[in-house]
Protein backbone atom coordinates (compact mmCIF):
# COMPACT_ATOMS: atom_id res chain seq x y z
CA UNK A 1 0.00 0.00 0.00
CA UNK A 2 0.86 3.44 -0.11
CA UNK A 3 3.65 2.63 3.46
CA UNK A 4 5.78 0.60 0.69
CA UNK A 5 6.04 3.42 -1.35
CA UNK A 6 7.82 5.13 2.51
CA UNK A 7 10.31 2.16 2.42
CA UNK A 8 12.03 3.71 -0.89
CA UNK A 9 14.84 5.61 0.53
CA UNK A 10 13.90 9.49 0.35
CA UNK A 11 15.54 12.16 -1.27
CA UNK A 12 15.29 15.39 0.89
CA UNK A 13 12.59 16.75 -1.96
CA UNK A 14 10.69 13.77 -1.75
CA UNK A 15 10.96 13.72 2.36
CA UNK A 16 9.26 17.56 1.62
CA UNK A 17 6.45 16.06 -0.29
CA UNK A 18 5.58 13.60 2.35
CA UNK A 19 5.81 15.88 4.99
CA UNK A 20 3.32 18.23 3.25
CA UNK A 21 0.85 16.09 3.17
CA UNK A 22 0.89 14.81 6.46
CA UNK A 23 0.79 18.83 7.56
CA UNK A 24 -2.46 19.08 4.97
CA UNK A 25 -4.11 15.94 6.62
CA UNK A 26 -3.52 17.26 9.84
CA UNK A 27 -4.86 20.63 9.44
CA UNK A 28 -7.91 18.82 7.79
CA UNK A 29 -8.46 16.98 11.17
CA UNK A 30 -8.19 20.38 13.54
CA UNK A 31 -10.56 21.83 11.25
CA UNK A 32 -12.66 18.80 11.47
CA UNK A 33 -12.75 18.30 15.11
CA UNK A 34 -13.38 21.51 15.84
CA UNK A 35 -16.40 21.10 13.97
CA UNK A 36 -17.29 18.03 15.82
CA UNK A 37 -17.66 20.22 18.80
CA UNK A 38 -18.98 23.25 17.71
CA UNK A 39 -21.76 21.82 15.36
CA UNK A 40 -25.40 22.28 16.57
CA UNK A 41 -26.39 19.40 14.55
CA UNK A 42 -25.61 15.90 16.42
CA UNK A 43 -25.18 13.96 13.17
CA UNK A 44 -23.24 16.48 11.24
CA UNK A 45 -20.90 16.21 14.44
CA UNK A 46 -21.07 12.07 13.59
CA UNK A 47 -20.07 12.86 10.28
CA UNK A 48 -16.88 15.07 10.88
CA UNK A 49 -15.79 12.53 13.35
CA UNK A 50 -15.60 10.41 10.54
CA UNK A 51 -13.36 12.82 8.72
CA UNK A 52 -11.52 12.78 11.81
CA UNK A 53 -10.98 8.86 12.34
CA UNK A 54 -9.84 8.74 8.64
CA UNK A 55 -7.59 11.42 9.07
CA UNK A 56 -6.18 9.22 11.86
CA UNK A 57 -5.81 5.61 9.61
CA UNK A 58 -3.86 8.07 7.27
CA UNK A 59 -1.37 9.45 9.07
CA UNK A 60 -1.09 5.96 10.22
CA UNK A 61 -0.12 4.83 7.06
CA UNK A 62 2.39 7.54 6.67
CA UNK A 63 3.74 6.03 9.75
CA UNK A 64 4.32 2.84 8.04
CA UNK A 65 1.37 0.96 10.20
CA UNK A 66 -0.76 0.14 7.96
CA UNK A 67 -2.38 -3.00 10.46
CA UNK A 68 -3.12 -0.12 12.73
CA UNK A 69 -4.56 2.06 9.97
CA UNK A 70 -7.05 -0.49 8.73
CA UNK A 71 -8.16 -1.31 12.41
CA UNK A 72 -8.89 1.69 13.05
CA UNK A 73 -11.09 1.98 9.94
CA UNK A 74 -12.80 -1.13 11.11
CA UNK A 75 -13.18 -0.05 14.37
CA UNK A 76 -14.19 3.51 14.74
CA UNK A 77 -15.48 4.24 11.44
CA UNK A 78 -16.97 0.67 10.67
CA UNK A 79 -18.11 0.02 14.39
CA UNK A 80 -17.81 3.34 16.68
CA UNK A 81 -19.49 5.95 14.82
CA UNK A 82 -21.81 3.62 12.87
CA UNK A 83 -23.36 2.63 16.52
CA UNK A 84 -23.01 6.36 17.13
CA UNK A 85 -24.95 7.58 14.12
CA UNK A 86 -27.55 4.47 15.12
CA UNK A 87 -28.09 5.50 18.52
CA UNK A 88 -28.45 9.44 17.31
CA UNK A 89 -31.34 7.88 14.42
CA UNK A 90 -33.27 5.76 16.66
CA UNK A 91 -33.51 8.47 19.51
CA UNK A 92 -33.33 12.41 18.22
CA UNK A 93 -32.50 12.54 14.26
CA UNK A 94 -34.26 16.27 13.76
CA UNK A 95 -33.22 17.60 11.01
CA UNK A 96 -31.50 20.89 11.03
CA UNK A 97 -29.48 22.75 14.10
CA UNK A 98 -30.65 21.79 17.63
CA UNK A 99 -30.16 24.81 19.90
CA UNK A 100 -30.10 23.11 22.90
CA UNK A 101 -26.95 21.10 21.89
CA UNK A 102 -24.21 22.11 24.40
CA UNK A 103 -24.77 24.74 26.05
CA UNK A 104 -24.42 24.76 29.56
CA UNK A 105 -21.71 22.90 29.35
CA UNK A 106 -19.26 24.45 27.07
CA UNK A 107 -16.93 26.28 29.31
CA UNK A 108 -16.12 22.93 31.41
CA UNK A 109 -15.51 20.61 28.23
CA UNK A 110 -13.43 23.42 26.54
CA UNK A 111 -11.14 23.88 29.99
CA UNK A 112 -11.11 19.29 30.25
CA UNK A 113 -10.14 19.70 26.18
CA UNK A 114 -7.23 22.47 27.33
CA UNK A 115 -6.01 20.03 30.18
CA UNK A 116 -6.01 17.11 28.39
CA UNK A 117 -4.32 18.63 25.49
CA UNK A 118 -1.37 20.17 27.34
CA UNK A 119 -0.86 16.67 29.20
CA UNK A 120 -0.62 14.82 26.48
CA UNK A 121 1.78 17.26 24.44
CA UNK A 122 3.87 17.87 27.82
CA UNK A 123 4.02 14.14 27.97
CA UNK A 124 4.84 13.49 24.02
CA UNK A 125 7.34 16.26 23.87
CA UNK A 126 8.97 15.12 27.09
CA UNK A 127 9.29 11.78 26.11
CA UNK A 128 10.48 12.07 22.05
CA UNK A 129 11.97 15.35 22.00
CA UNK A 130 13.61 15.63 18.89
CA UNK A 131 13.45 11.98 18.22
CA UNK A 132 12.98 10.97 14.17
CA UNK A 133 11.20 7.98 13.10
CA UNK A 134 12.84 6.22 11.05
CA UNK A 135 10.68 3.53 8.79
CA UNK A 136 12.89 1.21 6.56
CA UNK A 137 9.91 -0.50 5.74
CA UNK A 138 6.26 -0.53 6.68
CA UNK A 139 5.08 -2.64 9.49
CA UNK A 140 4.35 -6.26 8.61
CA UNK A 141 1.44 -8.02 9.70
CA UNK A 142 2.88 -10.80 11.32
CA UNK A 143 5.31 -9.03 13.64
CA UNK A 144 2.51 -7.45 14.88
CA UNK A 145 0.21 -10.56 15.35
CA UNK A 146 3.72 -12.23 16.73
CA UNK A 147 4.01 -9.58 19.23
CA UNK A 148 0.74 -9.74 20.28
CA UNK A 149 0.47 -13.57 21.12
CA UNK A 150 4.24 -13.54 22.48
CA UNK A 151 5.43 -10.72 24.18
CA UNK A 152 1.82 -8.88 24.75
CA UNK A 153 -0.46 -12.02 25.73
CA UNK A 154 -1.45 -10.74 29.11
CA UNK A 155 -2.24 -7.53 28.35
CA UNK A 156 -4.26 -8.76 25.54
CA UNK A 157 -6.38 -11.63 27.57
CA UNK A 158 -6.65 -9.03 30.10
CA UNK A 159 -8.41 -6.36 27.49
CA UNK A 160 -10.30 -9.69 26.29
CA UNK A 161 -11.82 -10.13 29.24
CA UNK A 162 -13.18 -6.85 30.09
CA UNK A 163 -14.48 -6.57 26.89
CA UNK A 164 -16.08 -9.32 27.78
CA UNK A 165 -17.20 -7.89 31.22
CA UNK A 166 -18.84 -5.04 29.28
CA UNK A 167 -20.71 -6.97 26.96
CA UNK A 168 -22.07 -8.57 29.38
CA UNK A 169 -23.00 -5.85 31.63
CA UNK A 170 -24.43 -4.24 28.55
CA UNK A 171 -26.47 -7.14 28.17
CA UNK A 172 -27.51 -7.51 31.89
CA UNK A 173 -28.26 -3.71 31.78
CA UNK A 174 -30.53 -3.64 28.51
CA UNK A 175 -32.42 -6.75 29.38
CA UNK A 176 -35.97 -6.49 31.12
CA UNK A 177 -36.34 -9.50 32.97
CA UNK B 1 9.57 -10.43 -13.74
CA UNK B 2 7.35 -9.35 -16.47
CA UNK B 3 6.38 -6.24 -18.61
CA UNK B 4 4.86 -4.21 -16.10
CA UNK B 5 7.76 -4.45 -13.56
CA UNK B 6 9.28 -2.51 -16.25
CA UNK B 7 7.41 0.42 -15.86
CA UNK B 8 7.83 3.46 -13.81
CA UNK B 9 5.99 4.03 -10.23
CA UNK B 10 3.32 6.35 -11.90
CA UNK B 11 3.00 4.62 -15.16
CA UNK B 12 1.76 0.85 -13.40
CA UNK B 13 -0.17 3.04 -10.57
CA UNK B 14 -2.47 4.45 -13.69
CA UNK B 15 -2.70 0.84 -15.30
CA UNK B 16 -4.05 -0.65 -11.56
CA UNK B 17 -6.45 2.56 -11.21
CA UNK B 18 -7.67 1.98 -15.06
CA UNK B 19 -8.34 -1.45 -14.36
CA UNK B 20 -9.94 -1.12 -11.46
CA UNK B 21 -12.45 0.96 -13.25
CA UNK B 22 -12.80 -1.67 -15.89
CA UNK B 23 -13.41 -4.34 -13.24
CA UNK B 24 -16.46 -2.14 -11.29
CA UNK B 25 -18.03 -1.28 -14.50
CA UNK B 26 -17.70 -4.45 -16.38
CA UNK B 27 -19.13 -6.35 -14.07
CA UNK B 28 -21.56 -4.27 -12.48
CA UNK B 29 -23.18 -4.35 -16.60
CA UNK B 30 -22.76 -7.38 -17.26
CA UNK B 31 -24.66 -8.55 -14.12
CA UNK B 32 -26.90 -6.30 -14.60
CA UNK B 33 -27.40 -7.27 -18.62
CA UNK B 34 -26.65 -11.32 -17.91
CA UNK B 35 -28.63 -12.06 -14.46
CA UNK B 36 -31.20 -9.08 -14.01
CA UNK B 37 -32.48 -8.66 -17.20
CA UNK B 38 -32.25 -12.08 -19.06
CA UNK B 39 -31.62 -14.30 -16.26
CA UNK B 40 -35.05 -13.61 -14.10
CA UNK B 41 -36.78 -13.25 -17.53
CA UNK B 42 -36.06 -16.62 -18.19
CA UNK B 43 -37.29 -17.48 -14.37
CA UNK B 44 -40.15 -16.27 -15.01
CA UNK B 45 -41.13 -17.08 -18.52
CA UNK B 46 -41.04 -14.08 -20.32
CA UNK B 47 -38.77 -12.49 -22.58
CA UNK B 48 -37.22 -9.93 -20.68
CA UNK B 49 -35.95 -6.83 -23.04
CA UNK B 50 -36.02 -7.17 -26.35
CA UNK B 51 -36.06 -4.04 -28.25
CA UNK B 52 -32.91 -2.09 -28.00
CA UNK B 53 -30.14 -3.96 -29.82
CA UNK B 54 -30.36 -7.87 -30.86
CA UNK B 55 -32.04 -9.82 -28.10
CA UNK B 56 -32.27 -6.54 -26.10
CA UNK B 57 -28.52 -6.10 -26.08
CA UNK B 58 -28.37 -2.64 -25.97
CA UNK B 59 -30.53 -2.12 -23.06
CA UNK B 60 -28.11 -1.15 -20.66
CA UNK B 61 -27.15 2.09 -22.48
CA UNK B 62 -30.48 2.34 -22.92
CA UNK B 63 -31.19 2.37 -19.25
CA UNK B 64 -27.77 4.21 -18.35
CA UNK B 65 -29.02 7.35 -20.65
CA UNK B 66 -32.76 6.81 -19.15
CA UNK B 67 -31.00 8.24 -15.76
CA UNK B 68 -28.58 10.24 -16.47
CA UNK B 69 -31.60 12.40 -18.47
CA UNK B 70 -33.46 12.25 -15.38
CA UNK B 71 -33.64 15.68 -13.38
CA UNK B 72 -31.42 15.31 -10.01
CA UNK B 73 -34.42 15.68 -7.44
CA UNK B 74 -33.47 17.01 -3.70
CA UNK B 75 -36.20 17.26 -1.27
CA UNK B 76 -36.29 20.61 -0.02
CA UNK B 77 -36.38 19.89 3.16
CA UNK B 78 -33.05 17.21 2.72
CA UNK B 79 -29.87 18.03 3.99
CA UNK B 80 -28.47 18.93 0.94
CA UNK B 81 -24.63 18.14 1.70
CA UNK B 82 -25.26 14.88 3.33
CA UNK B 83 -28.42 13.74 0.71
CA UNK B 84 -25.56 14.68 -2.31
CA UNK B 85 -22.59 12.84 -0.94
CA UNK B 86 -24.06 9.61 0.50
CA UNK B 87 -23.87 7.51 -3.15
CA UNK B 88 -20.85 8.31 -3.59
CA UNK B 89 -19.27 7.36 -0.22
CA UNK B 90 -21.47 3.73 -1.04
CA UNK B 91 -19.56 3.56 -4.38
CA UNK B 92 -16.10 4.60 -3.14
CA UNK B 93 -16.05 1.69 -0.58
CA UNK B 94 -17.18 -0.50 -3.47
CA UNK B 95 -13.99 0.72 -5.40
CA UNK B 96 -12.02 0.11 -2.30
CA UNK B 97 -12.92 -2.97 -1.69
CA UNK B 98 -11.65 -4.35 -5.48
CA UNK B 99 -8.11 -2.92 -4.55
CA UNK B 100 -7.42 -6.56 -3.02
CA UNK B 101 -8.65 -8.79 -6.02
CA UNK B 102 -5.83 -10.36 -7.38
CA UNK B 103 -6.68 -11.43 -11.19
CA UNK B 104 -3.22 -13.39 -11.77
CA UNK B 105 0.73 -13.18 -10.81
CA UNK B 106 1.30 -9.66 -11.80
CA UNK B 107 -2.07 -9.02 -12.26
CA UNK B 108 -3.11 -7.38 -8.72
CA UNK B 109 -4.13 -4.01 -7.72
CA UNK B 110 -1.96 -3.64 -4.33
CA UNK B 111 -0.11 -6.25 -2.91
CA UNK B 112 -0.51 -6.55 0.92
CA UNK B 113 -0.45 -8.47 4.11
CA UNK B 114 -3.41 -7.39 5.12
CA UNK B 115 -5.90 -8.67 2.17
CA UNK B 116 -9.01 -9.51 3.17
CA UNK B 117 -8.77 -7.79 6.43
CA UNK B 118 -8.52 -4.90 4.63
CA UNK B 119 -11.66 -5.98 1.89
CA UNK B 120 -13.56 -6.53 5.65
CA UNK B 121 -12.42 -3.13 6.93
CA UNK B 122 -13.44 -0.68 3.66
CA UNK B 123 -16.94 -2.97 3.04
CA UNK B 124 -18.33 -1.51 6.11
CA UNK B 125 -17.48 2.36 5.61
CA UNK B 126 -20.41 1.85 2.98
CA UNK B 127 -23.13 1.16 6.17
CA UNK B 128 -21.92 5.00 6.60
CA UNK B 129 -23.26 6.45 3.30
CA UNK B 130 -26.57 3.88 3.64
CA UNK B 131 -27.05 5.96 6.99
CA UNK B 132 -26.22 9.35 5.48
CA UNK B 133 -28.52 8.56 2.50
CA UNK B 134 -31.12 7.61 4.92
CA UNK B 135 -31.02 9.99 7.54
CA UNK B 136 -30.31 13.21 4.59
CA UNK B 137 -33.26 12.27 2.75
CA UNK B 138 -35.55 13.91 5.37
CA UNK B 139 -38.05 10.73 4.89
CA UNK B 140 -39.53 8.74 7.50
CA UNK B 141 -39.32 5.64 4.95
CA UNK B 142 -35.63 6.17 4.44
CA UNK B 143 -34.76 6.51 7.76
CA UNK B 144 -36.15 3.33 8.85
CA UNK B 145 -34.51 1.68 5.62
CA UNK B 146 -30.95 3.31 6.71
CA UNK B 147 -31.73 2.12 10.09
CA UNK B 148 -32.46 -1.58 9.28
CA UNK B 149 -29.56 -1.76 6.69
CA UNK B 150 -27.59 -0.74 9.63
CA UNK B 151 -28.81 -3.34 11.63
CA UNK B 152 -28.26 -6.01 9.09
CA UNK B 153 -25.42 -5.56 7.88
CA UNK B 154 -24.01 -4.59 11.01
CA UNK B 155 -25.20 -8.29 12.54
CA UNK B 156 -24.06 -9.97 8.96
CA UNK B 157 -20.38 -8.69 9.63
CA UNK B 158 -19.34 -11.04 12.06
CA UNK B 159 -20.21 -14.33 10.16
CA UNK B 160 -19.08 -12.76 7.30
CA UNK B 161 -15.68 -12.40 8.45
CA UNK B 162 -15.66 -15.47 10.96
CA UNK B 163 -16.19 -17.25 7.99
CA UNK B 164 -12.87 -15.89 6.55
CA UNK B 165 -10.72 -16.59 9.45
CA UNK B 166 -11.07 -20.47 8.56
CA UNK B 167 -9.78 -19.99 5.45
CA UNK B 168 -6.72 -17.28 6.81
CA UNK B 169 -5.63 -20.22 9.41
CA UNK B 170 -5.87 -23.02 6.91
CA UNK B 171 -3.30 -20.33 4.07
CA UNK B 172 -1.58 -19.14 7.12
CA UNK B 173 -2.11 -15.63 5.59
CA UNK B 174 -4.74 -12.66 5.03
CA UNK B 175 -3.06 -12.33 1.54
CA UNK B 176 -5.34 -12.99 -1.09
CA UNK B 177 -2.70 -13.62 -3.95
CA UNK B 178 -0.84 -16.03 -1.15
CA UNK B 179 -4.16 -17.61 -0.30
CA UNK B 180 -4.20 -18.45 -4.19
CA UNK B 181 -0.76 -20.29 -4.41
CA UNK B 182 -1.80 -21.75 -1.12
CA UNK B 183 -4.70 -23.51 -3.19
CA UNK B 184 -2.84 -23.78 -6.23
CA UNK B 185 0.18 -25.61 -4.67
CA UNK B 186 -1.99 -27.68 -2.41
CA UNK B 187 -3.14 -31.48 -2.37
CA UNK B 188 -5.68 -33.36 -1.76
CA UNK B 189 -4.49 -36.63 0.00
CA UNK B 190 -1.50 -36.50 -1.98
CA UNK B 191 -3.09 -35.49 -5.39
CA UNK B 192 -2.29 -32.27 -7.00
CA UNK B 193 -3.86 -32.35 -10.03
CA UNK B 194 -6.15 -29.53 -9.06
CA UNK B 195 -4.79 -28.33 -6.41
CA UNK B 196 -6.79 -28.08 -2.93
CA UNK B 197 -9.97 -25.69 -3.72
CA UNK B 198 -10.74 -24.58 -0.04
CA UNK B 199 -14.72 -25.55 -0.56
CA UNK B 200 -13.79 -28.77 -0.27
CA UNK B 201 -12.33 -28.28 3.24
CA UNK B 202 -14.00 -24.97 4.66
CA UNK B 203 -17.80 -26.45 3.13
CA UNK B 204 -19.28 -24.75 5.93
CA UNK B 205 -17.67 -21.53 5.84
CA UNK B 206 -18.09 -21.47 2.10
CA UNK B 207 -21.93 -21.66 2.80
CA UNK B 208 -21.76 -19.10 5.88
CA UNK B 209 -19.82 -16.86 3.66
CA UNK B 210 -22.26 -16.72 0.92
CA UNK B 211 -25.21 -16.40 3.35
CA UNK B 212 -24.11 -13.26 4.94
CA UNK B 213 -22.96 -12.06 1.41
CA UNK B 214 -26.59 -12.25 0.49
CA UNK B 215 -27.33 -10.06 3.15
CA UNK B 216 -24.55 -8.04 3.15
CA UNK B 217 -25.61 -7.19 -0.10
CA UNK B 218 -29.21 -6.61 1.12
CA UNK B 219 -30.88 -9.03 -1.33
CA UNK B 220 -33.41 -11.25 -1.05
CA UNK B 221 -34.64 -12.87 0.98
CA UNK B 222 -32.25 -10.27 3.09
CA UNK B 223 -33.78 -7.42 1.55
CA UNK B 224 -36.08 -5.55 4.13
CA UNK B 225 -33.84 -2.49 3.93
CA UNK B 226 -35.44 -1.74 0.63
CA UNK B 227 -38.29 -3.94 1.01
CA UNK B 228 -41.06 -1.86 -1.80
CA UNK B 229 -44.82 -3.37 -0.14
CA UNK B 230 -43.44 -1.34 3.55
CA UNK B 231 -40.43 1.39 2.64
CA UNK B 232 -41.43 2.08 -1.00
CA UNK B 233 -37.18 1.47 -1.71
CA UNK B 234 -36.16 2.48 1.82
CA UNK B 235 -32.60 4.57 1.90
CA UNK B 236 -32.93 5.17 -2.02
CA UNK B 237 -36.28 6.51 -2.15
CA UNK B 238 -36.02 9.96 -2.53
CA UNK B 239 -32.85 9.46 -5.05
CA UNK B 240 -33.37 9.75 -8.87
CA UNK B 241 -31.48 10.10 -11.83
CA UNK B 242 -27.61 10.02 -11.50
CA UNK B 243 -27.35 9.84 -7.65
CA UNK B 244 -29.65 6.78 -7.82
CA UNK B 245 -27.86 5.00 -10.83
CA UNK B 246 -24.64 5.47 -8.25
CA UNK B 247 -26.25 3.01 -5.47
CA UNK B 248 -27.49 1.02 -8.44
CA UNK B 249 -24.19 0.09 -10.01
CA UNK B 250 -22.53 0.24 -6.34
CA UNK B 251 -24.99 -2.37 -5.74
CA UNK B 252 -24.16 -5.07 -8.34
CA UNK B 253 -20.55 -3.91 -8.42
CA UNK B 254 -20.28 -4.68 -4.69
CA UNK B 255 -22.15 -7.98 -5.45
CA UNK B 256 -19.24 -8.95 -8.34
CA UNK B 257 -16.49 -7.93 -5.90
CA UNK B 258 -18.12 -10.22 -2.84
CA UNK B 259 -18.54 -12.88 -5.20
CA UNK B 260 -14.75 -12.54 -6.78
CA UNK B 261 -13.49 -12.14 -3.12
CA UNK B 262 -15.29 -16.06 -2.58
CA UNK B 263 -13.87 -17.16 -5.56
CA UNK B 264 -10.39 -16.41 -4.49
CA UNK B 265 -11.21 -17.79 -0.95
CA UNK B 266 -13.03 -20.76 -1.87
CA UNK B 267 -12.69 -21.13 -5.37
CA UNK B 268 -8.77 -21.12 -5.72
CA UNK B 269 -9.45 -17.42 -7.66
CA UNK B 270 -7.54 -17.16 -10.85
CA UNK B 271 -5.68 -20.95 -10.66
CA UNK B 272 -6.32 -22.68 -13.12
CA UNK B 273 -5.22 -26.40 -13.22
CA UNK B 274 -2.15 -27.94 -15.23
CA UNK B 275 -0.56 -24.64 -16.27
CA UNK B 276 2.14 -23.34 -14.04
CA UNK B 277 0.56 -20.25 -11.44
CA UNK B 278 3.99 -18.12 -11.93
CA UNK B 279 3.34 -18.51 -16.24
CA UNK B 280 2.98 -15.00 -18.01
CA UNK B 281 0.52 -16.29 -19.47
CA UNK B 282 -1.99 -16.45 -16.39
CA UNK B 283 -1.79 -12.60 -16.67
CA UNK B 284 -3.97 -12.67 -19.59
CA UNK B 285 -5.63 -15.96 -18.51
CA UNK B 286 -5.95 -15.35 -14.99
CA UNK B 287 -8.69 -12.14 -14.93
CA UNK B 288 -11.08 -14.04 -17.22
CA UNK B 289 -11.02 -17.19 -15.01
CA UNK B 290 -11.77 -14.75 -12.09
CA UNK B 291 -14.79 -13.61 -14.43
CA UNK B 292 -16.06 -16.53 -14.92
CA UNK B 293 -16.11 -17.58 -11.72
CA UNK B 294 -17.82 -14.08 -10.68
CA UNK B 295 -20.69 -14.87 -12.98
CA UNK B 296 -20.69 -18.66 -11.74
CA UNK B 297 -21.29 -17.15 -7.82
CA UNK B 298 -23.20 -14.30 -8.40
CA UNK B 299 -25.89 -16.78 -10.60
CA UNK B 300 -26.59 -18.04 -7.25
CA UNK B 301 -26.99 -14.58 -5.28
CA UNK B 302 -29.50 -14.04 -8.32
CA UNK B 303 -30.92 -17.50 -8.20
CA UNK B 304 -31.48 -16.99 -4.35
CA UNK B 305 -33.06 -13.47 -5.00
CA UNK B 306 -35.83 -14.34 -7.17
CA UNK B 307 -36.90 -17.69 -5.57
CA UNK B 308 -37.26 -17.07 -1.86
CA UNK B 309 -39.55 -14.64 -0.01
CA UNK B 310 -38.14 -11.53 2.00
CA UNK B 311 -37.55 -13.01 5.80
CA UNK B 312 -39.10 -11.04 8.72
CA UNK B 313 -36.90 -8.41 10.92
CA UNK B 314 -36.89 -10.72 13.51
CA UNK B 315 -36.50 -13.98 12.05
CA UNK B 316 -32.69 -12.22 10.33
CA UNK B 317 -31.82 -11.44 13.11
CA UNK B 318 -31.94 -14.68 14.54
CA UNK B 319 -30.94 -16.85 12.09
CA UNK B 320 -27.43 -14.15 12.34
CA UNK B 321 -26.77 -14.36 16.21
CA UNK B 322 -27.90 -18.02 17.10
CA UNK B 323 -27.09 -20.18 13.95
CA UNK B 324 -24.75 -18.81 11.82
CA UNK B 325 -22.43 -17.00 14.06
CA UNK B 326 -21.66 -20.32 16.57
CA UNK B 327 -21.79 -22.36 13.61
CA UNK B 328 -18.78 -20.15 12.38
CA UNK B 329 -16.98 -20.10 15.68
CA UNK B 330 -17.56 -23.94 15.39
CA UNK B 331 -15.45 -24.29 12.51
CA UNK B 332 -13.11 -21.80 13.47
CA UNK B 333 -12.18 -24.00 16.34
CA UNK B 334 -12.38 -26.87 14.25
CA UNK B 335 -10.32 -25.77 11.37
CA UNK B 336 -7.48 -24.67 14.06
CA UNK B 337 -7.57 -28.75 15.69
CA UNK B 338 -6.46 -29.66 12.35
CA UNK B 339 -4.12 -26.87 11.49
CA UNK B 340 -2.29 -27.70 14.58
CA UNK B 341 -2.52 -31.42 14.56
CA UNK B 342 -1.86 -31.77 10.54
Amino acid sequence: MIGSILAAEFTDTEKWVVNSFWGVIAAVMIVAALRVVTTKNVVHAALWLVVVLAGVAIQFIFLGSEFVAVTQILVYIGAVVVLFLFGVMLTRASMGDDESVGEEKRTMAALVGVMLAVVMAVALVDTYGDDQLIIDEPQRVDEVSDAIFSQYIVPFEAVSVLLLAALIGAIVVARKD
Amino acid sequence: MSLLAELSYWQQTSIRVGAGLVAVILVAGTLVMVHLFKLVSFMQSRLGPMEAGPFGSLQLLAEVGKHLQKEDIVPRKADKFVFAAAPFVVLASTFLLVVVLPGGPDAWFIQNDLGIYLAMAVSSVSVIGILMAGWGSANKYSLLGGLRATGQLIAYELPLILAVVGVVIQAGSMNLQTIVYAQANGEIFGWGGIGNPYVLTQGIAFFLFLTAMQAELTQTPFDMPIAESELVSGYMTEYSGMRFLLFFIAEFATAGVFSAIAAVLFLGGWYIPGIDPDDNIMNVLGPLVMFVKVVGLTFIVFWVRFSFPRFREDQLQRLAWKFLIPLALLNIVVTAIFKVWI
